[in-house]
């Protein structure tokens, strides 16, 4: 029984990470229709700014701070230098261009930081909670990494659902013409998509980090799960992401602690293949048509 | 008022609209008819701004407004109800109405006005613009342009798919608009019969130019251009 207590905490865990990276890439998908691969480079890069501001300074939080900063205006660079001049091109322009920036971004980040992965803080203990004479694998520091990410997607659908910027936004996503028509700036609230995604999946690489360690290529795996995660959902709905996340990283959790953890990777694309097979608008989709 | 100088839009090699002028009063109705093809709907697209003009100028209460993009268009006053309606519907009825007054910030019509105007979208309001009616479809998107007060109305087919009693009260509601509000209303129709009976003025194309430009009456009663452009 603990056992299984242990693996339903630290999938949930594992999933609220998931679940992020999902957010992430269902934001930019709903803003501009664009499957960004180059998410887990972007937040790679994020994460490496942060190490190097806690180094710097021995403060955790003000590394946080500047990765989500950093995270906001690497989405908004990215978009409005790379992506708006293929907007209006067929979608595989823009992949591809998601592809090259990954490439670019690992390339990069190699160079200046080097390709061996180097340990990064965890906000707060990585000992287990003690409960009644045994120990947890939870940790102190999971309860803060679920906390964030229940706070994050909290506020996201206060500004999806309460605010005018919001309605502006979902407006865009689902019909940029008409949306031009009633005077909304679409293009701004594109770029504000990616700032946002990108600020989301920085939050993720900063919570993920201690567990994956810090590398060019660290965050690849926690990529992957977003995506699962994000299809599982439906791609292009918020909740969607958080729930897909959490039922992917319990899934993942059971197979790692009942089967063995050299399975996870397989089980990933197993799940990936079953729900593209029997729902393939996901579970919470909003919309039909998926164009990937 | 909206004037048009020798407006002109090409689409690669096709002339869609060719030096079209024309001018709508504040507080009237003009009505551009034609077959399908004529370059109607690529006319409001490029007053607009969702399509670039050739050449040829667009003024607005007498400020040239050519070029700009559309959000800028919009700001200076003017409202487009596209063909096929255009509510979005993902949002509700009263997203969408909101939607239409934001760039106005506090000098948007309140809703309860277009809720007066249009009864059932109240009783709606909270509901996914997906499920309306035909009929609500047009009134939440004409609704909606007027929630940002505009000077200028440009309506692509509002009578597209509706049954005839409904046309009429559209057709009815535009006249209205146009003289209680003192807008200047372009209406492109299909239905010229229906639009000539609300309209001052009535504007015929084909193949991008204009072949006449008459009051609406005496553009009803010429069985010659009716028979030849306008199918009835």
């Amino acid at each position: 029984m603990t056992r299984f207590i242990d693996l339903t905490l630290s999938g949930i865990s594992d999933g609220a990470v998931y679940a992020a990276v999902a957010l992430a890439l269902v934001l930019i998908w709903r803003a501009t229709r664009i499957v960004n691969f180059a998410q887990g480079a972007m937040l790679m890069v994020t994460t490496f700014i942060a190490s190097a501001v806690i180094t710097k300074t021995g403060s955790y939080p003000l590394g946080f701070f500047v990765a989500l900063a950093s995270g906001l205006i690497l989405g908004a660079v990215v978009e409005r230098v790379l992506i708006r001049p293929v907007e209006s091109a067929p979608p595989l322009n823009a992949v591809i261009v998601t592809l090259g920036l990954y490439t670019l971004l690992v390339a990069g980040a190699g160079m200046i930081w080097g390709n061996t992965p180097r340990s990064f803080p965890a906000a707060f203990s990585l000992q287990g909670y003690k409960v009644g004479g045994t120990t947890l694998l939870f940790t102190p520091n999971d309860t803060f990494i679920v906390l964030v990410v229940v706070v994050v997607a909290v506020l996201l659908a206060l500004l999806f659902r309460a605010t005018s910027l919001g309605l502006r936004m979902r407006a865009s996503a689902f019909a940029p013409e008409v949306a031009r028509l009633l005077g909304v700036r679409v293009g701004g609230m594109f770029t504000l998509g990616w700032a946002l995604a990108a600020l989301v999946g920085a939050i993720a690489g900063v919570l993920v980090a201690p567990a994956v360690f810090l590398g060019p290529n660290s965050f690849d795996p926690v990529l992957i799960g977003g995506f699962v995660a994000a299809v599982l959902g439906g791609l292009d709905s918020p909740p969607g992401a958080v729930v897909g996340g959490i039922v992917l990283g319990l899934a993942l959790s059971y197979v790692s602690g009942y089967e063995g953890s050299s399975l996870v990777p397989l089980a990933a694309l197993a799940i990936l293949v079953i729900v593209l097979m029997v729902r393939p608008s996901g579970l919470f989709s909003a919309s039909k048509e998926r164009r990937v | 008022m909206l004037e048009l100088e020798e407006l002109t839009t090409d689409y690669g090699p096709v002339r869609a609209v060719d030096a079209v002028s024309l001018t709508v009063p504040a507080g009237s109705v003009t009505a551009v008819l034609g077959a399908n093809g004529a370059g109607k709907t690529s006319l409001l697209r490029t007053i607009c701004g969702l399509v670039r003009p050739t050449a040829g100028r667009v003024l607005l209460e007498g400020e040239e407004i050519t070029g700009l993009a559309v959000e800028q268009i919009v700001r200076r006053g003017l409202a487009h109800v596209p063909e096929g309606r255009g509510v979005i519907g993902e949002l509700t009825v009263a997203e969408n109405l909101r939607l239409g007054g934001l760039w106005r910030r506090g000098a948007a019509a309140p809703i309860e006005e277009i809720y007066e105007l249009f009864p059932r979208l109240r009783e709606r309001q909270g509901q996914p613009a997906s499920r309306l009616s035909g009929g609500e479809r047009q009134m939440l998107s004409i609704g909606r342009a007027l929630m940002a007060r505009p000077r200028v109305l440009l309506l692509d087919e509002p009578s597209l798919g509706l049954a005839p009693l409904l046309v009429a009260q559209i057709m009815g509601l535009i006249r209205r608009l146009a003289e209680g509000l003192g807008l200047a209303v372009l209406l492109v129709e299909q239905n010229a019969r229906g639009a000539l009976s609300v309209a001052q003025r009535g504007i015929v194309l084909n193949l991008g130019h204009v072949v006449a430009d008459q009051p609406a009456e005496r553009l009803a009663a010429d069985e010659r251009l009716r028979h030849a452009y306008l199918g009835f």
